[in-house]
């Protein structure tokens, strides 16, 4: 029977690892979150070393004794997730630098097109230009305004009545 | 059936070693399009065969000779098979497509002695995810895909693409350590990572621990298929790379994600007790994707809301739980991988053409470009459902399974397909107007269009069209796919035979004594 009752030290240390990479990886700068990624990557590699049990003897065949090998297999897997960390965060400190290169600073910055759409909403604009909000300037509100203001009590004003009396009126016998 | 297992690795090492080839040729170019196109070729042939070959049952290859729960396994079943055909279709096309595009603007325009060999390589990695019968292996393909997914979304370094690769890398890069975190616990309570293995001794650990396992393994797929809340990413990112760029990612990254997310949950998860949340989450990725897409006025960005709103579709016929909900999911996937690769190729014509894709200053193409216009409407209307493409087949196969299930939420899925659908359709149809109707703002620029880009982009939506005459031989296959899932003990007899153990070298070793 293997013993399988973690490493304190180990489990307190992943710990403290993937809370400071959480909150490196919350920051805007490019090698801050580089940072945080490596820790948080650490952190699961010292997991696999605890899920692979108690160290042991090396995992030789013939060797040793069997019931004294350490896993071979976590310590395989770690490896090779070592390796793809590491490939990733030289991409990754690649894209800062090319980042200050361009721009003198790492941060990750916002769309600028999500942003325009964002504010278009805020606005509650249209998110494009029509031949039909081309043709008239008013919007659908304020059409409808002008037609209750001749109907009831309030005057419209000269100006908007001259202006857009007519293709308000198109539109109504059209749509009907 | 045994004297083909030898074809099993070849989608995956064919890719490789021509990316290696590809690489060290960097001063030919005219060598490297060569080799990269024949490489694709011989994985579409390959993938083929095994897709017919595995209507007969699991083919399966210890990979090495060291026997399957020790050694690591490649497993072609119908549901790889389907994923790994259609998803070479669809590169071949692409690569044709960039091919094409590389002709006409010269190779100062590209990059290209970079391009095809990490093209080569995210084939690679995306046919070893489908394989792979193996959680590590699958991260391991996973990493592979994304690595090359880095270096082609940040193609030419501009500010741009630098911007939206910082954003993909970084989500990509936690969605991977959280899929990492998740092996560690899952071999810390199993004992192994092989997923026939796992299916075998998952039953026996503690529930609790086997729901936590679930969940981190459905974050980390979530994120990569990008499932709503974690599909934020995808918009903001796949837009700006070059046109076959986003077109490959759109097809096939998230179907990866997607794909891994059935193969779990079907095979290690059977008892489904994340089902409702999925169903939840199908419903929020298809409602929220479809209105962020009626919003934008940006082609690409459009599709790629698309695209976040129909992976909802496929979550929910996962969910369902049922034959009849996997079998209209893995409809779904294949159709949709075809379908939103040609859109997004055609708006990248579009762009050529009209020298932009923001919807405002496009318009008046259908006069201009009238097989444009076709190549777009049709695959628009495929997206869209209308009868009687694939699109509406595989949504009538989820209606169904879903009423079916006859639950609440089951229906209330339903009516959010069908109001998802008619958005998609507005969406669309908005766009349509917009670029091929409306009279231009300003006068478009003449440009011409390349016969091969226009070429591989109709090849794409014939295939599509394809889907829809090939429907009941396809969707048989589809049905068995899901039986083959329904019923886990053909997967795992096939990789773990009497004994428990693949073929290969751990065989006489296991006989001495004790499996740690």
């Amino acid at each position: 029977m293997i013993d399988m009752s973690p490493n304190l030290v180990l489990v307190g240390l992943i710990v403290v690892l993937v809370t400071a990479g959480v909150y490196l990886l919350l920051e805007r700068s490019l090698s801050r979150v580089l940072i945080g990624v490596v820790l948080i990557g650490n952190g699961a590699n010292l997991l696999f070393l605890v899920a692979g049990g108690a160290a042991g003897r090396p995992p030789i065949v013939g060797l040793e004794l069997e019931r004294e090998m350490a896993d071979p297999l976590p310590q395989a897997m770690v490896l090779t997730a070592i390796v793809i960390t590491l490939g990733m965060t030289a991409f990754l400190l690649a894209m800062a630098y090319r980042s200050w290169q361009l721009h003198r600073h790492d941060e990750v910055q916002d769309d600028v097109e999500d942003r325009r759409i964002a504010r278009l909403a805020a606005r509650d604009e249209r998110a494009f230009e029509d031949d039909d909000t081309e043709e008239s300037t008013t919007t659908l509100d304020e059409e409808a305004a002008e037609t209750r203001d001749e109907t009831d009590e309030g005057e419209p004003s000269p100006a908007a009545a001259g202006d857009h009396h007519r293709p308000t009126d198109d539109r109504g016998e059209g749509s009907r | 059936m045994t004297e083909y297992t030898w074809l099993v690795p070849l989608p995956v090492v064919v890719p490789l070693f021509g990316a290696g080839l590809a690489l060290a040729l960097y001063r030919r170019p005219r060598l490297q399009r060569i080799i990269s196109v024949v490489a694709l070729s011989i994985v579409l042939v390959v993938a083929a065969t095994l897709l017919v070959l595995a209507d007969d049952g699991p083919l399966v290859v210890d990979i090495g000779g060291w026997a399957a729960p020790v050694g690591i396994d490649l497993v072609a079943d119908r549901l790889s098979a389907l994923m790994l055909t259609v998803s070479a279709a669809v590169t071949l096309c692409v690569q044709l497509y960039s091919l094409a595009q590389g002709e006409a603007d010269g190779d100062e325009a590209a990059p290209v002695s970079i391009y095809h060999p990490t093209y080569l390589i995210l084939t690679a990695g995306v046919a070893n995810a489908f394989l792979s019968g193996d959680l590590f292996n699958i991260y391991v393909g996973f990493e592979i895909l994304l690595a090359a997914s880095y270096v082609l979304l940040t193609l030419g370094g501009t500010g741009e693409r630098i911007r939206a690769g910082s954003i993909y890398v970084v989500v990509a890069l936690l969605s991977s350590l959280l899929f990492l975190i998740a092996i560690a616990l899952t071999y810390a309570a199993a004992g192994t990572v092989n997923l026939a293995q796992l299916a075998e001794r998952l039953p026996e650990i503690d529930p609790g621990v086997r729901l936590l396992l679930q969940v981190l393994l459905l974050l980390a797929f979530g994120i990569k298929a990008a499932i709503f809340p974690l599909s934020a990413w995808l918009p903001d990112s796949y837009p700006t790379a070059p046109a076959p760029v986003t077109a490959v990612f759109a097809g096939l990254l998230t179907k990866v994600g997607v794909y891994a997310i059935i193969r779990t949950q079907t095979l290690l998860f059977p008892e489904g007790r994340m089902d409702d949340v999925l169903m939840w989450a199908a419903l929020a990725t298809m409602v929220v994707g479809i209105l962020g897409a009626v919003a934008q006025d940006d082609l690409k960005r459009l599709l790629s809301f698309t695209l976040v709103s129909h992976i909802g579709y496929m979550l929910f016929g996962i969910a369902l739980a049922s034959e009849a909900g996997w079998s209209a999911s893995i409809y779904y996937v294949a159709h949709h991988i075809i379908v939103q690769t040609g859109l997004f190729l055609v708006a990248g014509l579009i762009e050529r053409r009209g020298g932009s894709t923001s919807l405002d200053s496009l318009g008046g193409l259908a006069k201009l470009a009238p097989v444009l216009a076709i190549l777009f409407f049709i695959p628009a209307m495929n997206l869209g459902g209308i009868p009687p493409l694939s699109g509406f087949l595989g949504k009538v196969g989820l209606l169904q399974a879903g009423v079916a299930d006859g639950s609440w939420l089951a229906l209330t899925l339903v009516v959010g397909g069908v109001a998802t659908s008619l958005l998609t359709l507005y969406a669309l149809i908005k766009a349509w107007n917009k670029a091929f109707w409306q009279t231009p703002p300003e006068p478009l620029p003449d440009a011409t269009l390349p016969k091969g880009m226009v070429g591989s982009a109709a090849a794409l939506v014939v295939l599509g069209l394809a889907l829809t005459v090939g429907a009941g031989p396809l969707y048989g296959y589809a049905e068995r796919a899901a039986g083959a899932l329904a019923d886990r003990s053909v997967y795992i007899q096939s990789v773990l035979p009497e004994g428990g153990r693949g073929s290969g070298e751990s065989v006489d070793v296991a006989h001495g004594g004790d499996d740690a």
